[in-house]
């Protein structure tokens, strides 16, 4: 896609700077009810899932101490893949989003949680958490377009290592914790300069990086192999945990590919956030999301990012809510005239890497001229007011700067 | 034994590299809740009613948990409507069980939660014991208990543990009436014993007691060594009257109620740094902090990334965007969004 300030038909030239703030409004009060409503219900669900994970992981794991039977490899294979599965997505992803810090349990806290993952926590809330989720499908303020090793909008330059990102992203797909680790320490941009390379932060983050890797594998690859060779089964455990941890990556990468890059989602210019109001910033995150439909069971298992736009609404609700907030969602979509993107796993999974195949070839035609074309303007330079909520009448102080025009409607 | 002991540690060792990232207590917590060591709760095994609105809490506590003085409280924690909540309760029991009595509180969540929902079976959290409201090592010869309401709680631990070390006791207990005494009948059985002197108050009928009062009842006051717990007005009264007639052997416990000043700003005190700043009502608690050069964490400074979390150990904050209240009171440790909370009164953040 082109960014949304290039396109020829604005999808939301006919929204006022008024229909965006009475956007946010109504967004906040659909935050206040859910928060309102927190409790108990809440509560047991995710303990519920927390309870079901462990239990089914430590099966799955006794199960493949005989590993050396197929029937046993089958079933212990499944089940510690459906575990990490459960694990990264619908328990870790939210809880190191804070959707859980309302229960105020220090075990299922956002400060406390580490994950089963390659990178360590603290710096995955730091990628994904504040960049990409203050900074959603803004071209070069967020790095989950690409990653960094991908182009998957127009605006972004080509250069001819981009012919082989199907294969890049095929392979990261493969290797998506590890991936996800090298993007949570902004490699490329840290192994580029010598001063970057040897600055005492990165070293420090590369160091925990290490630490949690070595013992990632060590506890998959080294002692669980080790306790199922009493049964001569240590082969078939490594293979085991190396199935899961695949079959882990590849869905998760699909779920998380499904959010935002396929077609018909928007990107932004960064200078059209610049001076950003509350209800620009949700106006951005509806319209930079896409979602998966399926069963609940599907729901569980991509982390509900399966209600990737409600999800990017309100990233700090706790995600059994996503559901039954969806309709009103839609309805306020219908409302505003604008379009809610939602398709089938296969089909949201094709629509994205259609994109990173198409996009690994040099803009051409209509494309080429519009990324070509004059970068938009803000005008816009207040401080952007993201955090603060709508007024509800025109704000009548006369020593702030008034809001220039919404740039994002322009 | 060292053998031993460095096959054990090293097992643990091998152990906790299977469960990495998480600790092995923590699939422990999937099946025996109870044997996590790292957590302390507590399995309640009966709820008796005491009194219309007091009821006590038998518990079995998990591993770990250490054996309370008498007199000492414990802190519960206790999930009301999904968010856990803390409070301090007096240890009621004799030595090798465990029991608390909760007394309603006129609009408290935890007290009127215990009360009408406490079953059998439910897991608590737990603190380890605290408080200094206990009996030296060596037992005074005479002995006063001054107390009202749910101010008996720790004194009848006391009797319960002690009281067959203790040669002379008055117990001055003031209640609304009769029925409202809690463990009434078993403070009258010890007196129709002889074992203690009870002196009843039923404030509804009888009034209060003034401090001058209590030297008529309790003619030998100044020979006795005082253990006072109530209402902090009484206890203020007392202390007073205790000052002016100088007589030093008084212990006081105070269930500090939890009045916390909501309105708008407050001093932040930034407990690590030493720094206290007047923050007002509508400034994050992040921009304060930062104003005033203390090095704070930050994220996306919108209230979604939760990089920004700290601590608060007391106090109290609003939520600029909905203007809800967090509380914290001392023990406590409520984790709060910086960067979206202002300062609804004084507050103490651990940063």
């Amino acid at each position: 896609m082109t960014t949304l300030q290039r396109k020829p038909e604005n999808p939301i030239a006919h929204l006022t700077p008024e229909d965006i703030e009475a956007i946010g409004r109504e967004l906040d009060a659909l935050r206040d009810e859910i928060v309102a409503s927190r409790g108990e219900r809440d509560a047991r669900y995710i303990r519920r899932v927390i309870s079901t994970q462990r239990r089914l992981e430590l099966a799955s794991r006794a199960v493949l101490l005989v590993s050396i039977f197929p029937p046993a490899w089958l079933l212990g294979t499944a089940g510690l893949s459906v575990a990490k599965i459960l694990e990264n997505m619908e328990i870790g992803h939210n809880v190191m989003h804070g959707q859980w810090d309302w229960m105020r349990d220090p075990k299922i806290h956002s400060t406390t949680w580490e994950w089963d993952n390659a990178s360590p926590s603290e710096q995955w809330k730091h990628s994904h958490n504040e960049l990409h989720h203050t900074y959603t499908n803004v071209i070069g303020k967020d790095n989950d377009l690409g990653y960094g090793i991908m182009r998957v909008d127009e605006q972004q330059r080509w250069s001819p290592i981009h012919l082989g990102q199907p294969l890049w992203n095929f392979v990261n797909a493969c290797f998506f914790e590890y991936g996800i680790a090298a993007y949570d320490l902004e490699l490329g941009k840290n192994l580029k300069t010598k001063k970057r390379r040897q600055s005492p932060q990165f070293k420090e983050r590369l160091k925990q990086v290490r630490r949690k890797i070595g013992k990632q594998l060590l506890k998959d690859y080294g002692v669980h192999p080790a306790l199922s060779a009493l049964t001569g089964s240590w082969l078939t455990t490594i293979a085991a945990n190396a199935t899961a941890n695949l079959v882990r990556n590849l869905w998760t990468h699909s779920v998380i590919m499904c959010g935002h890059f396929p077609e018909g989602v928007e990107t932004f210019e960064r200078t059209s956030i610049e001076g950003e109001t509350r209800g620009e910033w949700y106006l951005r995150q509806m319209l930079g999301s896409a979602n998966i439909d399926g069963n609940r069971a599907m729901h569980i298992m991509t982390g509900n990012l399966s209600y990737q736009i409600e999800h990017h609404l309100f990233p700090d609700l706790p995600s059994n809510r996503y559901q039954e907030i969806a309709p009103q969602i839609r309805d306020l979509f219908q409302r505003y005239g604008l379009s809610y993107t939602s398709g089938s796993l296969p089909r949201q999974v094709g629509s994205a890497w259609y994109k990173v195949f198409r996009l690994s070839l040099p803009n051409r035609g209509e494309a080429k001229a519009l990324a070509d074309g004059p970068r938009p303007v803000s005008g816009r330079k207040v401080k952007a007011t993201r955090w603060q909520r709508p007024v509800t009448e025109t704000p009548v102080t006369a020593t702030e700067p008034v809001a220039a025009p919404v740039a994002v409607n322009s | 034994m060292a053998v031993t002991h460095t096959l054990r540690s090293g097992a643990w060792r091998v152990v906790e590299l299977l469960t990495t990232p998480v600790v092995p207590a923590d699939y422990l917590d999937v099946i025996a809740p109870l044997r996590n060591a790292s957590v302390l709760r507590a399995r309640i095994e009966a709820v008796r009613p005491e009194t219309r609105d007091a009821v006590t809490l038998v518990l079995r506590p998990g591993r770990n948990f250490r054996r309370p003085e008498p007199g000492q409280y414990i802190r519960i924690g206790v999930d009301v409507d999904g968010v856990r909540l803390w409070r301090a309760y007096s240890v009621t029991s004799a030595p090798g069980r465990l029991s608390v009595t909760v007394n309603a509180v006129k609009d408290g969540v935890v007290s009127n939660y215990l009360i009408r929902h406490a079953r059998r079976g439910m897991l608590v959290h737990l603190d380890q014991p605290a408080g200094d409201f206990t009996l030296p090592a060596a037992r005074p010869a005479k002995v006063l208990f001054v107390t009202a309401g749910s101010g008996i709680t720790p004194v009848m631990g006391i009797l319960r543990s002690a009281l067959h070390e203790l040669d002379d006791v008055v117990l001055v207990h003031s209640a609304r009436e009769r029925e409202a005494v809690v463990f009434g009948d078993e403070l009258r059985t010890l007196a129709a014993a002889g074992r203690i002197r009870f002196v009843e108050r039923h404030t509804a009928t009888a009034g209060r007691i003034a401090p001058p009062e209590l030297a008529t009842l309790v003619p030998d006051l100044a020979e006795r060594h005082t253990w006072a717990c109530g209402p902090n007005e009484m206890l203020d009264d007392l202390g007073a009257h205790f000052a002016e007639a100088g007589i030093t052997q008084l212990h006081v416990e105070r269930f500090r109620p939890t009045v916390i000043a909501t309105g708008d700003g407050g001093k932040v005190t930034f407990g690590r740094t030493g720094t206290v700043v007047d923050a007002d009502g509508s400034t994050p608690l992040l921009e304060a902090g930062e104003a005033a050069g203390v090095l704070m964490p930050s994220g996306c400074r919108m209230g979604i990334c939760f990089s920004c979390v700290l601590p608060m150990t007391e106090g109290a904050v609003r939520d600029l965007r909905d203007g809800s209240i967090t509380t914290a009171v001392e023990g406590d440790n409520v984790l709060v969004q910086t960067c979206i909370s202002a300062a609804a009164g004084n507050c103490h953040l651990d940063h």
